[in-house]
């Protein structure tokens, strides 16, 4: 008799719970799912922007095809793979130099100090601004002509003329970088403050009374506890990068020296009008990010939701 | 080894005088307990011979050096924390290592201190576990061991059995007053717990909002507390306290009125003090006597109220005449009813008398 009950407890717990999650997997599957399956539907068809209506199916021709005596296809576009190039670059330096950046404001807001609210609020604005208004307005501070940097560097007289920063090869990557480091820091800072805040206190005043060294402190006693939320920071980061569109987009155009995967799918799917084609390519970026950070949660040991302790 | 001296020590958060200059000396290889009810500053206190709180006002001497200004590390403290505080991403072996990785010696005399503390603890099957995989009273031990293998001057405990079971808390107990005996070590440990202060120490200090009230061996305290809040702390059930006025002073001490008619003479020098003057009677429930039994002429009167039988004794709370609610600690299963009317004998001698200011009369 209590077995039965036990059952029947557990089964309304089961409808309850599906009752709760059904909204949410009917909403991912048609803004995420749908759209999803579309786009990797269409990798393998010769749709055209021009006439949506009519395509036929042709295989893996969008990646890679033999045709008279030539290779085509996304595999061996060299720009596709200047993009990829272009996209796991700045994902990694930038991200890294976000997670250490990340790391000594996070460090910095955590200690005890007159205005360290106000601070800590200060210092998200960067976070807080639409991406698209950040980079029209570092494009405009970055501007060869009218931008200020030129101006505080040509006064300065760090300069002899003005750098063409978002145009030059030389140096596009790195503002685009700068500018997404400006954006982003603030975002690490506070996902790593909140795993600093829950550290357990008396191991601190433990190594206090042991006289160990701040420095080693950190590097054994902090890095390590904190390292499952700095994981889960630097993946979400790196997702984010991977898939960098607008930042880009805004600051350097279709500029081949910072094509980024996304740009690149664009620019074929809605610049040429060939949606098989942007298909291919974002079917290609959906790919290489799954398969990163499968590596990534693989060989990081991380488990997502682990608690820190 | 180092003998620890406070000086007027004294310790303020902002306008709150938490340690109001207290004056204290505990000798080379004694074991010192601070008590006291929570709040009383008895941990800051010890926080503060840590070196993890800045003293305030005062000195502070750890083996004849002036240490106000010295680092933890360089006082030769080591710490045992109530909460353990060991870093859970360690090892035991890596916990009881880590203080000591810096600190000059090579792996094999690391590796020495620690296995040998490890040892004494009988944590040697565990060293290789995490912290999370260890009982309440395995991480207490890898906290003491970590403790041990630093071969500090003085050792610190901060209430270190106080998030453990009681059985647990009892086994602890007798092995911290073991390692005291091998090591021989100064040791200052913190509890609010009055059994551990009276079964560990060789030096109780009773603190109280801040200031030492009574510094004293066990038994001293226990029999001659200096005044009423140490006669109440110390002792379990509390010492009862009875209102009462001096009827007459002579060689044999001051005979004071009891509730409910009668009087006691209790065997304590007068000090001025005259018929008529009002002082407080203590007794500890412990001390009455069944009337019956002793055949003594002065007692209480009073009903019981409530029963509570703990098998080896059973303790009556008796409403007296005047309303003030006693306990009584009477041995074995004692027949009572609740309800019942008592007369409970008053053995003079073991009665404790108490000024108007709360400080005790001296024996004779």
């Amino acid at each position: 008799m209590q077995a039965a009950n036990a059952t029947e407890l557990t089964r309304a717990r089961v409808r309850s719970a599906w009752m709760f999650l059904l909204p949410m997997i009917v909403v991912l599957a048609l803004v995420a799912g749908w759209p999803l399956v579309r786009t990797i539907y269409f990798a393998f068809t010769d749709a055209n922007l021009s006439d949506i209506g009519s395509y036929s199916f042709i295989g893996f021709a969008n990646f890679l095809e033999y045709y008279e005596g030539e290779w085509f296809g996304l595999l061996v576009d060299t720009d596709w793979w200047r993009a990829v190039w272009n996209t796991l670059w700045f994902t990694v330096i930038s991200v890294s130099i976000e997670t250490v950046l990340g790391l000594v404001v996070a460090l910095t807001l955590n200690a005890h100090f007159p205005g360290r609210g106000v601070l800590r609020a200060a210092i998200l604005i960067p976070w807080a601004i639409p991406t698209i208004v950040s980079a029209k307005m570092w494009g405009w501070m970055l501007h060869d002509q009218f931008g200020i940097l030129n101006d505080i560097l040509l006064s300065l007289g760090l300069i002899a003329k003005p750098v063409a920063w978002t145009a030059s090869p030389d140096t596009a990557m790195w503002a685009v970088i700068m500018v997404d480091v400006w954006k982003t820091t603030p975002f690490m800072a506070l996902l790593i403050l909140a795993a600093l805040q829950i550290l357990p206190s008396d191991c601190y005043e433990a190594a206090k009374v042991d006289g160990i060294h701040p420095v080693r402190v950190f590097f054994r006693v902090t890095l390590p506890l904190i390292r499952p939320a700095l994981m889960v920071a630097i993946i979400f980061r790196a997702l984010d990068a991977l898939r960098i569109f607008d930042l880009i987009y805004v600051l350097t155009s279709n500029s081949r020296d910072t094509m980024s995967m996304s740009v690149y799918a664009r620019q074929q799917l809605v610049d040429f009008q060939e949606v098989g084609y942007g298909s291919a390519a974002a079917t290609a970026l959906f790919l290489i990010i799954a398969v990163l950070i499968a590596l990534t949660l693989t060989f990081g040991k991380v488990r997502l939701g682990e608690d820190v302790r | 080894m180092a003998e620890v001296v406070l000086k007027n020590v004294s310790k303020d958060f902002g306008s709150v005088k938490v340690i109001r200059g207290v004056d204290l000396s505990i000798a080379d290889g004694e074991f010192a307990v601070f008590v006291g009810p929570s709040g009383c500053g008895k941990s800051t206190l010890l926080r503060l011979v840590a070196g993890l709180e800045d003293i305030s006002g005062g000195d502070l001497y750890i083996g004849g050096d002036r240490a106000n200004a010295k680092s933890p590390k360089e006082r030769g403290i080591a710490m045992v924390f109530q909460s353990y505080a060991l870093y859970p991403h360690m090892t035991v072996y890596e916990n009881m290592a880590f203080g000591l990785s810096l600190s000059g010696g090579g792996k094999a005399e690391i590796d020495a201190a620690v296995r040998k503390a490890a040892d004494i603890l009988e944590l040697t099957p565990l060293l290789e576990r995490l912290p999370k995989q260890l009982s309440g009273g395995q991480r207490q031990r890898v906290a003491i061991g970590r403790a041990i293998v630093r071969n500090p001057r003085v050792f610190l405990f901060d209430e270190p059995l106080s998030n453990l079971d009681a059985a647990l808390r009892v086994q602890m107990r007798i092995e911290i007053a073991k390692l005291h005996k091998e090591i021989g070590a100064t040791m200052v440990y913190v509890t609010h717990d009055q059994v551990e202060a009276m079964t560990l120490a060789d030096k109780i200090v009773v603190l109280n909002a801040g200031n030492v009230e009574q510094v004293g061996a066990p038994l001293e305290l226990y029999h001659h507390p200096r005044n009423m809040f140490v006669a109440g702390f110390i002792g379990s059930p509390k010492m009862n306290f009875l209102a009462t006025r001096v009827e007459s002073v002579s060689e044999k001490g001051l005979e004071v009125a009891l509730p409910g008619g009668g009087s006691v003479t209790v065997p304590v020098r007068p000090d001025g003090l005259s018929a008529g003057d009002m002082v407080t009677l203590g007794i500890r429930p412990e001390h009455f006597g069944d009337l019956a039994e002793s055949g003594s002429e002065t007692g209480l009167s009073g009903t019981v109220d409530v029963i509570e039988h703990l098998g080896e004794a059973t303790l009556a709370y008796v409403k007296l005449a005047d309303g003030t609610l006693a306990t009584a600690k009477i041995p074995g299963d004692a027949a009572l009813r609740e309800g019942q009317d008592i007369r409970l004998a008053l053995p003079g001698s073991q009665c404790h008398l108490f000024r108007g200011d709360e400080t005790a009369l001296p024996r004779l």
